[in-house]
């Protein structure tokens, strides 16, 4: 057989059928669902349709969870409470496997499904939810789908895809010390623009990716998808196999046909990256794209700097948004809060970086901490990192999405400022009219000091 | 779902670039019902001001783009969250096509899954359509047959659809309903592939 890619090895072992115009029928092996996957079982009740396997298919209360308890009184929107309770419905219905709100390893989808050694190599994972591509950091082909498509990956276990293009993301070099994940995926976000992958799947490789914990990986793979591509994903390695060892879902030993899923020497992508991670910076964004970042020791750029007259025109837009002049250094930039959560940056690696910088400090505005899982909550809580929080002036709450996908209520506030470890700058995306700075823990733990938006060495 | 094969209707010029889901729809409107009134929320925070007054410089509250069918936005229309709300808030408002540079993979699929015509064409013609729809009277027709978008100049601009979503469409089928006739294979698969 000739030379194949990561990708090509994970989708060619789950091809049910292929048409004669290439469109295939991949089996799914894990099928993720939320809160927001109501429309979904509507569409199967509709035709009286069952879930197919109910044994490959997983819930979690995620999106609607609320963070300040862990119950239903003090949800106050009866729109949200009756989601919830919509959600553990469908789940009794079909007596589906779920992490509800109250359940010890209830988190969002894509910090708690890995953790309990849900997704594995070699797997094809999907979701309804675009950040989906998380789960490419184990070894995983994992993409975001639509409710249509979660309907009938309910009723058959099987989506209906063409083989995307393919592209190689290499990350050479060494970071300098202060450089995350976080701003390795920003940097690269800037550069590629954030249509810069549509229609391709990206797999991760390169120095720096090797280097990364599989948490740091989870959050490379999880930005993907702001760069375009449903797909992001990083060959597993002895680091990955150590990290799903003794793991609920996980098999005790590493399965040897994991140690098969690499992209043999040769194998063709349709394009190719290389970032010198040895150059980049600790990053913020600016504007309201996601690849509007720059480094966060700089300042933000002016409209007029801008490569072409369309993206000047963007640019312009943005900055009124956010509520700047284009030409400010990002430190003189004051806050409002600072939001440190989700699925992009809330596993216990980050909220380690995040205390560290905390320790012995204290925040000058007010900062969320919502742990990705409860699991992670109980991690931190073990390592004290909840009382390096509380003396600094954070707040310690629970695992939701909360500030990130501002669906639980959670929001920041028209024209208020944040610093946030999420993922997504776009206009309202923490609520009507604010304005989301995406940083890493470590900048926004500095951030929240400092009350404006610096890097921890600036500290 | 009712066949699609061939419709006309005016466009409206939506000149905007990176236009996410969560713009489309925001995202505290994403719990209401299926058979709630999706088109109140389309674009709904650059259509109404916080006290709900439409805003009068969003094109889709300005006569005659209030009655559009056909979008023409720019590049990398419907990025970001996977939300299929996005699909339903634009078809509720009657939108039936979105002519886009590059469209956001996820939103371009489920577009699909509804009949909502997500339909790519070169930049420079984008730009074209965008600018002579808006003086108001640009009535585009698309065929889905042919697979044109065809301008009352006369202009034809051949686009490309997944054969097998086209196929659907033009025949309104029912997807799950195709997939089930493949039960067989599905369990063949199953019973070589073990989770």
């Amino acid at each position: 057989m000739s030379a194949r890619t990561l990708f090509d090895k994970i989708w060619d072992a789950h091809v049910v059928l292929r048409r004669d115009d290439g469109l295939c029928l991949l089996y799914i092996d894990r099928h993720y669902f939320h809160e927001g996957s109501f429309h979904a079982f509507n569409q199967i009740a509709a035709r009286g349709l069952p879930i197919r396997r109910p044994d490959l298919t997983f819930g979690f209360g995620d999106h609607y969870a609320p963070t300040l308890a862990r119950s239903l009184d003090g949800v106050a929107d009866p729109e949200i409470r009756g989601i919830i309770g919509t959600f553990e419905r469908n789940v009794a219905a079909h007596r589906l496997t779920a992490f509800r709100l109250a359940d010890p390893d209830q988190g969002i989808v894509h910090v708690a499904a890995p953790e309990l050694g849900l997704t594995l190599p070699g797997m094809t994972v999907v979701c309804g939810d675009s950040h989906t591509s998380s789960h490419g950091a184990l070894g995983a082909l994992a993409f975001g789908i639509g409710a249509s498509e979660v309907a009938h990956v309910f009723a058959t276990q099987t989506i209906w895809q063409a083989k995307p293009k393919q592209m190689l993301v290499r990350f050479e070099g060494t970071p300098a010390p202060g450089v995350t994940a976080k701003d390795m995926v920003l940097a690269l976000i800037a550069r590629i623009g954030t249509g810069g992958a549509i229609g391709h799947a990206v797999e991760f490789a390169g120095e720096a990716i090797r280097a990364l914990p599989v948490e740091g990986r989870l959050t490379i793979c999880n930005m993907t998808i702001e760069a375009g591509a449903r797909t992001g994903m990083v060959a597993p390695d002895e680091t990955t196999f150590a990290w799903l060892a003794g793991r609920r879902y996980a098999p005790p030993a590493p399965d040897p046909r994991w140690r098969e899923l690499f992209t043999d020497p040769g194998a063709r992508f349709d394009a190719e990256v290389v970032i010198d991670t040895g150059t980049l910076s600790p990053m913020a964004t600016w504007g309201t794209s996601p690849e509007e970042a720059a480094p966060i020791t700089g300042r933000v750029p002016r409209a007029a700097e801008a490569p072409d007259a369309a993206r000047a025109a963007a640019w312009a837009r943005s900055l009124a948004y956010m509520g700047l002049e284009g030409g400010e250094a990002f430190a003189d930039i004051p806050l409002d809060v600072v939001f440190l959560g989700s699925c992009t940056n809330a596993r216990l690696p980050d909220l380690r970086a995040a205390a560290e910088v905390l320790k012995g400090r204290r925040v000058r505005v007010p900062m969320i901490v919502s742990p990705g899982s409860e699991a992670v909550r109980r991690a931190a809580e073990a390592e004290g990192l909840d009382r390096i929080f509380a003396e600094a002036g954070a707040e310690w709450r629970h695992a939701g999405c909360s500030l990130c996908a501002a669906m639980n209520g959670d929001i920041v506030g028209p024209r208020r400022r944040c610093a946030s470890t999420s993922n997504r700058n776009f206009p309202g995306r923490q609520g009507r009219e604010a304005r989301t700075h995406l940083v890493s823990p470590r900048s926004a733990a500095a951030s929240a000091v400092a009350g404006r938006l610096v890097p921890a060495e600036a500290l | 779902m009712e066949p699609i094969t061939r419709f006309e209707g005016l466009a409206a010029p939506l000149a905007l670039d990176n236009v996410d889901t969560d713009q489309i729809i925001p995202a505290r409107f994403l719990r209401k019902p299926r058979d709630a009134d999706y088109q109140r929320w389309l674009f709904h925070d650059l259509r109404f001001a916080p006290d709900g007054s439409p805003l009068p410089g969003f094109v889709l509250n300005r006569p005659p783009f209030d009655a559009a069918t056909i979008l023409v936005a720019g590049r990398n229309f419907g990025v970001g969250s996977s939300r299929e709300a996005a699909v339903y808030a634009l078809q509720a408002f009657g939108i039936r096509a979105v002519i886009a540079e590059s469209f956001g993979d996820i939103h371009y699929s489920n577009a699909l899954k509804n009949g909502l015509l997500p339909i790519r064409l070169p930049p420079e013609r984008v730009r074209a359509l965008r600018e002579a729809a808006e003086g108001g009277g640009l009535r585009l027709t698309v065929d889905l047959e042919r697979c044109v978008v065809a301008s009352p100049d006369g202009a034809e601009d051949p686009f490309a659809v997944p054969a097998f979503a086209r196929d659907c469409l033009l025949r309104g089928l029912d997807e799950i309903g195709l997939t089930l006739t493949h039960l067989p294979e599905i369990e063949a698969f199953e019973a070589r592939h073990a989770v």
